[in-house]
């Protein structure tokens, strides 16, 4: 700044100023121009249809599980747009930024873009995609009526979304952070950072923290406390399964990542040295409490979408599931063992030779728990009737691609090895390997296995599997030509190369991302066609697959309340049992149900929460104090508010599972 | 009492309803008078001797004032785990010991992994004095 703001504009903004627009970068200002168009015809679409008070009450307020699940999903996938932008702009400058060219990124955006890729690839896209989908479908598998605490529930997501909002708001205002997305010291120190990046970093993690750790905490006590009767532990979905240990994981590990956080805030709010250089700091102490978080935070990622993968596989080859057992089993080891194996993360740090020994052996063990889902999948398969319906295109995929990152992953596990891989791009190809042949391939499936569920419809199955061809093909070309160059010894978040024998391979790399760009498009374009084709797609039966589990006895879309009765489960695969003792659905002696009320406060606290948070950043200290005041005085007034519940009558219940028993005659 | 028992109690439907012919199977003391004084008087004590540790000055060495000062902590944990959350082997079902164990058990791994590790890398990467560190290559 080159004149000396007046008292009164820095206590009024505090940082915030004109400069911090960043309207001297084209990219950016070309982003913007798109960004505001498309959100501009978006937000003229609604208000022409006159759809936002339909918007507001049925969904942004909502406290159904099921609608909460969707906003999820439809959270992770806008932010999957987004973090994929930024992928592709990486791939870009990687594949011409070779001698004398520069490539089109300046350095300092180009840091930003990396980091930004990171987080909101994690945070933003995985989080909400894995989180959405539990929403969804685990009180319906447990033939429960809501989640425990459904309020808490649409708190969270919007908590979530909050947070997600402040990483998007640092595009146009500001900057994000230029330091990976793990955001190390002292690099993210304020001796190294003194912008506003880092500060956009933790408040947007710290408030979409609350609402997954709220969401943890919600949905272990539904699966804890809500199940069906009969529903024993060794009969639960083996869905159910992996989401249970997934919560116990974000209960156990997100409470870490919040106090680390904190303590680097107050490095640089306050002045302390937790992890400065001087004064008895000490950065590495960073580095060991964000992997005790880090590490239980990529199996938080990859259980539930094992539960994926086993339910499809089952559906799809219609066996039981092989080793359920052995699975749920495999499933604990896994979530215990991921508490022990967190620095293989820093090998090279130098603990020495006996720390880095004791935890090679435990990330090699945990392979072998994995390893046995893998066998457990392959035998299901094994003589079943298999069906190559999308989900199971998603799943077989996932199956060929993850050995492949789970060996490269057991080979970094190896302290000497690592010491010659470690921050190369053979570890990142390594996680992307893992993540999108674990993660996303699993998303997809659980997207396309359960959204007739959702929706009543199925999805379009050429675009699908136009998609998993896309994806599946892409993935190969964009990250196998990383792990040559790291063999090579190239290292991660470069924005330029000298050698020009390198560039062939980003060239490629470069050429799979945009086989991935039309692997997204092609998604997309399925769910519009989808949407356009709804009635040809349409299942009136609510299980169009033979589904095994509970979801799919209720209708598709499940009515409100879930269950007119709550199922009783007998067996394992609780459906499959009900349809092979020629279960009757219950046709008359409808109950008024007692449900939850919608409410607007979720959306209230999580938009103050983000008004605090955006004041923290660029240093408005009244609205710090002002946001916070009424984030507490909100929370405190919705306490007092009694009007929580209702009952839907018993004959709202009978005309809907009429309608029902109607569709299901029709159907044949 | 099972813990499958426990569930069909508390399912779905019911959770608004307090099922009353199980009593007190869910094992949870409701807390009494007496309960509540013996904690209030334990922890009172419990807080009252780390105090008296290191205003009095009754050890010389500091290390065992600490380590003294932790071990009370821990013990006041558990007092108010007992006396104030009523928290007992067999509440929930068992689930709140079963919590209880795990939490355990990953603070442990938590808490002694980090020293193991921060230990380690002190020593190997830390220079020694003040004097070392400006003799840094």
């Amino acid at each position: 700044m080159h004149e000396e703001r007046s008292q009164l504009m820095q206590t009024l903004f505090g940082r915030l100023s004109l400069e911090a627009i960043p309207y001297h970068e084209p990219i950016l200002l070309a982003t913007f121009a798109v960004a505001a168009l498309l959100g501009g015809s978006l937000f003229g679409y609604v208000t022409y249809q006159r759809k936002w008070g339909y918007l507001y009450r049925e969904w942004f307020c909502s406290i159904d599980h099921k609608k909460i699940g969707i906003m999820y999903m439809v959270l992770g996938i806008v932010m999957l747009i987004r973090g994929f932008a930024d992928a592709i702009m990486m791939r870009l400058q990687q594949a011409i930024a070779f001698g004398d060219a520069a490539g089109y990124l300046p350095p300092h955006h180009y840091d930003q873009i990396f980091t930004a890729h990171g987080v909101i690839m994690i945070f933003f896209v995985a989080m909400p995609l894995i989180t959405g989908l539990m929403n969804y479908i685990v009180p319906l598998q447990i033939g429960a009526r809501d989640v425990a605490f459904p309020f808490l529930n649409n708190f969270s997501f919007w908590m979530t979304s909050a947070g997600a909002a402040l990483v998007m708001v640092s595009l146009f205002i500001g900057e994000f952070a230029k330091t990976g997305w793990l955001a190390y010291p002292p690099l993210s120190g304020v001796a190294y950072s003194p912008d506003v990046g880092v500060d956009y970093y933790i408040w947007s993690l710290q408030i979409a923290g609350v609402g997954t750790l709220l969401s943890g905490v919600n949905l272990l006590a539904t699966i804890v406390k809500m199940r069906a009767p009969g529903m024993t532990l060794m009969k639960m979905p083996i869905f159910t399964w992996t989401a249970l240990c997934t919560n116990v994981l974000i209960v156990a590990a997100f409470p870490v990542l919040t106090a680390v956080l904190v303590l680097l805030s107050l490095d640089r709010y306050v002045g302390t040295a937790f992890f400065t250089n001087d004064f008895g700091g000490n950065p590495m102490m960073y580095v060991n409490l964000i992997w005790i978080w880090g590490h239980p935070e990529v199996y938080i990622l990859i259980l539930p979408v094992f539960g994926v993968f086993s339910e499809v596989v089952s559906t799809f080859s219609r066996k039981r599931l092989f080793g359920y057992a052995s699975m749920v089993y495999a499933t604990v080891v896994i979530t215990i063992l991921s508490y022990l194996v967190w620095l293989h993360h820093f090998f090279t740090m130098g603990s020495g030779a006996s720390v880095n020994s004791f935890f090679g052996i435990t990330t090699m063990i945990i392979s072998i728990p994995t390893g046995a889902k893998i066998f457990n999948w392959l035998f299901t398969m094994y003589r079943g009737r298999i069906q190559f319906e999308v989900p199971m295109l998603w799943t077989i995929g996932f199956m060929v691609t993850f050995v492949v990152g789970g060996m490269t992953g057991v080979l970094l596990a190896v302290p000497p090895a690592d010491f010659v891989l470690h921050n190369s791009l053979f570890l990142i190809a390594h996680f992307h390997n893992v993540i999108i042949g674990g993660v996303v391939f699993g998303v997809f499936a659980g997207i396309n296995f359960w959204f007739p569920k959702a929706t009543g419809f199925k999805l379009d199955p050429f675009w699908g599997k136009t998609s998993f061809w896309f994806w599946f093909v892409g993935f190969w070309f964009a990250f196998m030509p990383l792990y040559v160059l790291g063999l090579m010894g190239v290292t991660r978040r470069l924005s330029h190369f000298d050698d020009p024998s390198l560039q062939i391979w980003f060239q490629i790399a470069a050429f799979g991302a945009v086989l991935i760009l039309f692997g997204i498009v092609a998604f997309l374009v399925q769910i519009y066609v989808s949407i356009r084709d709804r009635e040809k797609l349409r299942d009136h039966t609510g299980d169009p697959w033979g589904g095994r589990t509970l979801e799919w006895s209720t209708s598709s879309p499940p009515p409100d309340y879930n269950f007119a009765f709550t199922p009783v489960v007998r067996e394992q695969d609780a459906w499959w049992d009900m349809k092979a003792r020629g279960h009757q659905r219950p046709l008359q002696g409808y109950l008024p149900i007692h449900m939850p009320k919608s409410t607007g406060a979720g959306l209230l606290l999580a938009g103050l929460s983000a008004v605090c948070g955006f004041a923290f950043i660029w240093h408005i200290w009244w609205l710090v104090v002002a946001s916070f005041v009424a984030l507490i005085g909100s929370a405190i007034a919705h306490t007092f508010n009694y009007n929580r519940d209702f009952y839907i009558p018993a004959d709202v219940v009978t005309r809907v599972e009429n309608e029902r028993t109607r569709l299901l005659a029709q159907q044949g | 009492m099972s813990a499958a028992a426990d569930h069909d109690a508390h399912h779905a439907d019911e959770r608004h309803v307090h099922s009353h012919d199980h009593g007190h199977d869910d094992g949870a003391g409701h807390g009494t008078f007496k309960g509540y004084m013996t904690g209030f008087v334990l922890s009172v004590i419990l807080t009252a001797i780390p105090f008296w540790l290191v205003m009095g000055g009754v050890f010389d060495n500091k290390q065992t004032t600490t380590l003294l000062i932790l071990a009370f902590g821990a013990v006041q944990i558990l007092v108010h785990m007992v006396y104030f959350l009523h928290m007992n082997t067999s509440s929930e079902g068992g689930w709140n010991m079963l919590a209880l164990i795990f939490t355990v058990v990953l603070v442990v791994i938590t808490l002694s992994g980090s020293l193991w590790v921060m230990y380690h890398m002190n020593t190997n990467m830390m220079p020694m004095s003040v004097h070392d560190m400006r003799n840094m290559p």
